[in-house]
Parts: structure tokens; C-alpha cells; sequence
């Protein structure tokens, strides 16, 4: 073999580095997760814990500063409120809704769009989804304002049939407009997990005597469950999360309410402590949407 | 499973149906923008390009615009640095934790961004942090990281370790092969992460209310205000249309990318 005519080596110190460092994994290894894990670990899982760590701190009665004393006053004042209670229950049960409804209008489209549409329909219906997520969410929320208050577009429509519209106080304004807000998050999942099941498997079932109905139910829906689950994950966390979209048309009060408020005007402790709420529900959720198989369909 | 004629007739309906559902609001909104009455009563009194003139002298409208674009800018390179990193260590090495990483990496959109938002602004105050742009920054990039890494993370999974491998047997040193054979396999990758993340920063509110301090005031947070303030409204209407078109872009330029490959929510 001719000896190949190599590039003589630079001597400069990056490439002595890089040599070293090609000659130590580990090291590579942990230079490149040192930034993400510390600004992750510190910024955020840090910022998490100071936050619920003010949850066990008590307040100074007088000034109503925050007081490094351990107390579980907050949890208590929570727990025996009738209040908070109610509104911690109205919010789950928000999202459940929000969840489901979303599920109920996505499937049909996704389906669509993933088994019925040509290639061109499926592509400008991939685009008509799309593009409402990334038109802002204020901008939606404030087209809801105007549809629904009074004098506007429901009215106008609804007084002729002598109804009242519904003004910007009900909080089934709250589960329309959630809905109308996160229904393209989990559009594109279930689309993206039909159009993944292969159409032999299809074939398979059909021709092992499944009709349409069992077809669907014992191998469609089974495949895209982590579909389904990865889009309820967003639907349901910012369902739980949101405390705009719930004054602005509604005069109702979720969590996320509660949570603002407390923040700037009233107790950090009890606000942290309120915090846990949709933490806890929102970790157990994930993990059980981890051994589902949520996390690939995300 | 071939569809039978009505549950394909049934799907056109639906699809249909839902299609109007996603689009009148938006359409209402546009409609409102050229109404020349401040009022705003359904129908709208006439046509005019009145408050587009308006909002387009708005000095405080266009103050937040800049301020929007150079969060979502700082956020969007905050965001691609680190998601890239990760998603390196992620693909090419065992380690323990690799698991939680990704998990760590999910929780800030996965959970609710009132809880990103006070945890942040708890913590800033607690180490005597000033509120401003960099605070909204740092709330942005947290929650835009996993954006970029679950882009990385896909595109490095497809990409065979072969080339990076007759790379360094050609000689070239840990540098080159990165500059020459990982960094543009990630490119489109990388365009359409940044792509994802600047839009979600560009749209934030809910964190970014919690971050911005009283002098900092970005679209959103704009918009937010106005819309209490009923003698803004029709300037509210205008900005509102300009965002929705403006929305037309990043789902352009991403179609362009994918080439009609499919666009899921984060990827």
C-alpha cells in the first residue's frame, strides 16, 4: 500500500483537545450535558423546588412577609376550604371535559386527513390545522371575547330566535373556547398515529372476518391510544394551567386563578401550596402516559 | 380497511364542520380589523383601513413587536444550543439518567406554565434577579429546550453513525467531523426546532407575565392589557389579523422544510 500523503497534523492546541477528548468519551459525555442538565436542573427543577418549598413557609401576620418557619398552615387553609376545593374540582373536571371534547372533534378530521383524503387534500388539510397553532393565543381567545359578548356575532344571530346570548359570564364559554384553543394539539398526534398504522394490518383484520366496527375498535383504537394520550397530555395541562382564558370569557375561577393572584398580591405560601395541585396530577399523569407510549407520539 | 360511502360522507361532514369551528372565529377577527366604528357591534358599520394606519404609528404596538422578536430570538438560540447538546449526549452515549433527561427536559411544557411562571419569578426575586427582557429569556428558553432537542434527537436517530465514523478514519479530528458531517445532517432539523421554539416564544403569555416586570412589555403582553382597555380595541382588531397573517410564515417556511413530510405537534 503507498503511504497516504496525511494532512501533517497542526499542532495547535484545539486539535490536541480534540484528540484527548476523542481519546475520552466520558469527558465528551459530560461536557456536552453539563449546560442543558444545569440550566434544566438548576433554572427550572431549582426554581420548582424554591417554589414548593414556600409552600411549608409560614407569613409574618403583620407584614405579610414570607418567613422561612416550617408550617403546614398553607395546606390546612387549603384543604378546609370549601372554596378551594370547589375550584380545584372545577378545573380537573375543565380538563376532562376539554380533553374529551378535543378527542371527540380530532378524531374524525385526523381520520380523514390520515385514511380517506387524497395526497393533496391531506396536505392543505395538514396546513389549514396547523397554521391556528401558531396564530396566538391571545388573538383566539380575544376572537372568542368578540363573538360571544353582547351586541356581537351570537347575539346578532340568536336574538332573532328570541334567545339571549350568552355574554361573557358563563363558564361554558370557558369549555368552548379551551376546546377551540388546544383542538390542534391533538389533531396532528392522532393524525400522525393513523396515518402510521400499516394498511396490511388493516387487510389482516378484514380478512380474518373483522368487520368495520370490530376493526376499529380492536386494532385502530388500540394503535393510536398513545396518539390520543400524547395529545390529552397538552390539553389537559394547559386546560389545567390557564387562568386567562377563564376571566376573559367567563367570570370563573380555575387553579391557575387562585395561583396568579396569590403570587402578586396575596400569599406566596398558599400559592405554592395551590401549585401542588396540578403538579402532582400532572407528573402522575405523565408517568402514566410514559408506559403507554405517549412520549414517541409527542 | 376500505370506508364504506357514509362513514366517508359522515368524515367530509365532520371534517368540514370542524374546519368552520377552527376558522370563523378568525375570520370574524379579520372582518372586525377594517370596521371603521370604534364599537364593536356585530355587523360592523362600514370598511376602513383607519386603524391600520393607526396601529402601524402605534409607538407602543411597535416597542413590543421589537421586544417580542428579540425574546423569541434570544430564547429560540438559548433553546437550540442547549436541546442540541442534550440531544448529542442523548443519542451517542450510555449513561445513567439518560432516561429522567428527557423526562426533566418534557416537564416545563408539560406542566402547567403558571407553575413554570411563579416558580420562575419566585426564584428571580429570591436571588434579587432584575425583571426584564433576560428574565423573559431564561422563562422562554426553559420551556423551548425540548422543542429543539426532540427535533435533534429524531433527525440523530435516522442519521447512521457510519459517516461520522469514515470521518474520523479519514483523519479528521472530533471539530471537523461535527462542523462538516453532524452539524449540516442537523440542519433542517435545526431550522425547523428554532422555527417551533420562536413562534411558541414569539405567542407566550402566560410565563411571560410572570417574567416581564413592570417595563418590559411584549406583544402578548400588549395585547393582554388592551383588550381591557375598550378604546384599544380596534386597535387590538388589527394587530390580531397581523399576527394571523403574519402565522402564515413559520407554517410555509416548515411545509418548504419537511417537504409534505408530517408535522407533529413538537417535531
Amino acid at each position: 500500500m503507498t503511504a497516504i500523503a496525511a494532512e501533517p497534523p497542526r499542532p495547535g492546541r484545539l486539535r490536541r483537545l480534540a484528540a484527548w477528548l476523542h481519546a475520552h468519551r466520558r469527558v465528551q459525555m459530560l461536557l456536552l450535558l453539563a449546560a442543558p442538565v444545569l440550566w434544566i436542573g438548576l433554572v427550572y427543577l431549582g426554581s420548582l423546588a424554591i417554589l414548593l418549598l414556600n409552600a411549608f413557609w409560614d407569613t409574618d401576620a403583620f407584614s405579610g412577609r414570607v418567613v422561612a418557619r416550617f408550617t403546614l398552615e398553607s395546606f390546612q387553609q387549603l384543604i378546609g376550604s370549601e372554596v378551594y376545593r370547589t375550584i380545584a374540582l372545577r378545573t380537573i373536571g375543565m380538563a376532562v371535559a376539554v380533553t374529551l371534547t378535543d378527542i371527540l372533534l380530532a378524531f374524525p378530521i385526523a381520520y380523514y386527513m390520515a385514511r380517506v383524503a387524497s395526497r393533496r387534500t391531506r396536505t392543505m388539510l395538514l396546513i389549514a390545522v396547523l397554521m391556528p397553532l401558531w396564530a396566538s393565543y391571545l388573538v383566539k381567545i380575544y376572537a372568542w371575547r368578540v363573538i360571544l359578548q353582547g351586541n356581537g356575532l351570537l347575539d346578532w344571530l340568536l336574538t332573532p330566535l328570541g334567545i339571549d346570548g350568552p355574554g361573557l359570564t358563563q363558564v361554558a364559554n370557558s369549555w368552548v373556547v379551551l376546546s377551540y384553543l388546544w383542538l390542534p394539539y391533538m389533531i396532528l398526534p392522532i393524525y400522525a398515529g393513523l396515518e402510521r398504522i400499516p394498511n396490511s394490518l388493516l387487510e389482516a383484520s378484514a380478512d380474518l372476518g373483522g368487520r368495520a366496527g370490530a376493526t376499529f375498535r380492536r386494532v385502530v383504537l388500540p394503535m393510536v391510544l398513545p396518539a390520543i394520550v400524547a395529545g390529552s397530555i397538552f390539553t389537559f395541562s394547559l386546560t389545567l394551567g390557564d387562568y386567562i382564558t377563564p376571566t376573559m370569557v367567563s367570570s370563573t375561577q380555575f387553579i391557575g386563578n387562585v395561583i396568579y393572584q396569590n403570587s402578586s398580591l396575596g400569599s406566596l405560601p398558599l400559592a405554592a401550596a395551590y401549585s401542588f395541585v396540578p403538579i402532582v396530577i400532572m407528573i402522575a399523569y405523565l408517568l402514566v402516559a410514559r408506559r403507554l407510549g405517549a412520549f414517541e407520539s409527542l | 380497511m376500505t370506508e364504506s360511502r357514509w362513514v366517508r360522507i359522515g368524515l367530509r361532514i365532520m371534517t368540514a364542520v370542524t374546519l368552520a369551528f377552527i376558522y370563523v372565529p378568525l375570520l370574524v377577527l379579520a372582518i372586525y380589523a377594517f370596521n371603521p366604528s370604534r364599537s364593536q357591534v356585530w355587523p360592523p358599520s362600514g370598511f376602513s383601513l383607519h386603524w391600520f394606519a393607526e396601529a402601524a404609528t402605534n409607538g407602543r404596538v411597535l416597542g413590543a413587536f421589537g421586544t417580542s422578536i428579540l425574546a423569541a430570538l434570544g430564547a429560540t438560540g438559548v433553546a437550540l444550543v442547549l436541546g442540541t447538546l442534550a440531544a448529542l449526549a442523548v443519542s451517542r452515549y450510555a449513561f445513567f439518567g439518560r432516561e429522567a433527561i428527557s423526562f426533566a427536559l418534557v416537564l416545563p411544557i408539560a406542566l402547567p406554565g403558571v407553575v413554570t411562571g411563579i416558580a420562575l419569578a419566585a426564584t428571580f426575586k429570591t436571588i434579587g434577579v432584575d425583571f426584564g427582557l433576560q428574565t423573559v429569556i431564561v422563562g422562554h428558553a426553559t420551556f423551548c429546550v425540548v422543542i429543539a432537542y426532540n427535533n435533534v434527537i429524531a433527525r440523530l436517530r435516522r442519521m447512521p453513525r457510519s459517516t461520522e465514523e469514515a470521518s474520523a478514519d479519514l483523519g479528521a479530528d472530533t471539530w471537523q467531523t461535527f462542523r462538516r458531517i453532524t452539524l449540516p445532517t442537523m440542519g433542517t432539523a435545526l431550522l425547523s426546532g428554532g422555527l417551533l421554539a420562536f413562534a411558541l416564544s414569539f405567542d407566550e403569555v402566560i410565563v411571560t407575565n410572570f417574567t416581564a416586570g413592570p417595563s418590559t412589555e411584549t406583544i402578548p403582553l400588549w395585547i393582554l392589557s388592551a383588550i381591557q382597555r375598550p378604546n384599544e380595541l380596534p386597535v387590538v382588531n388589527v394587530v390580531a389579523v397581523v399576527l394571523i397573517l403574519l402565522s402564515v410564515i413559520p407554517v410555509w417556511l416548515a411545509q418548504r422544510i419537511s417537504g409534505g413530510e408530517t408535522a407533529s405537534v413538537s417535531r
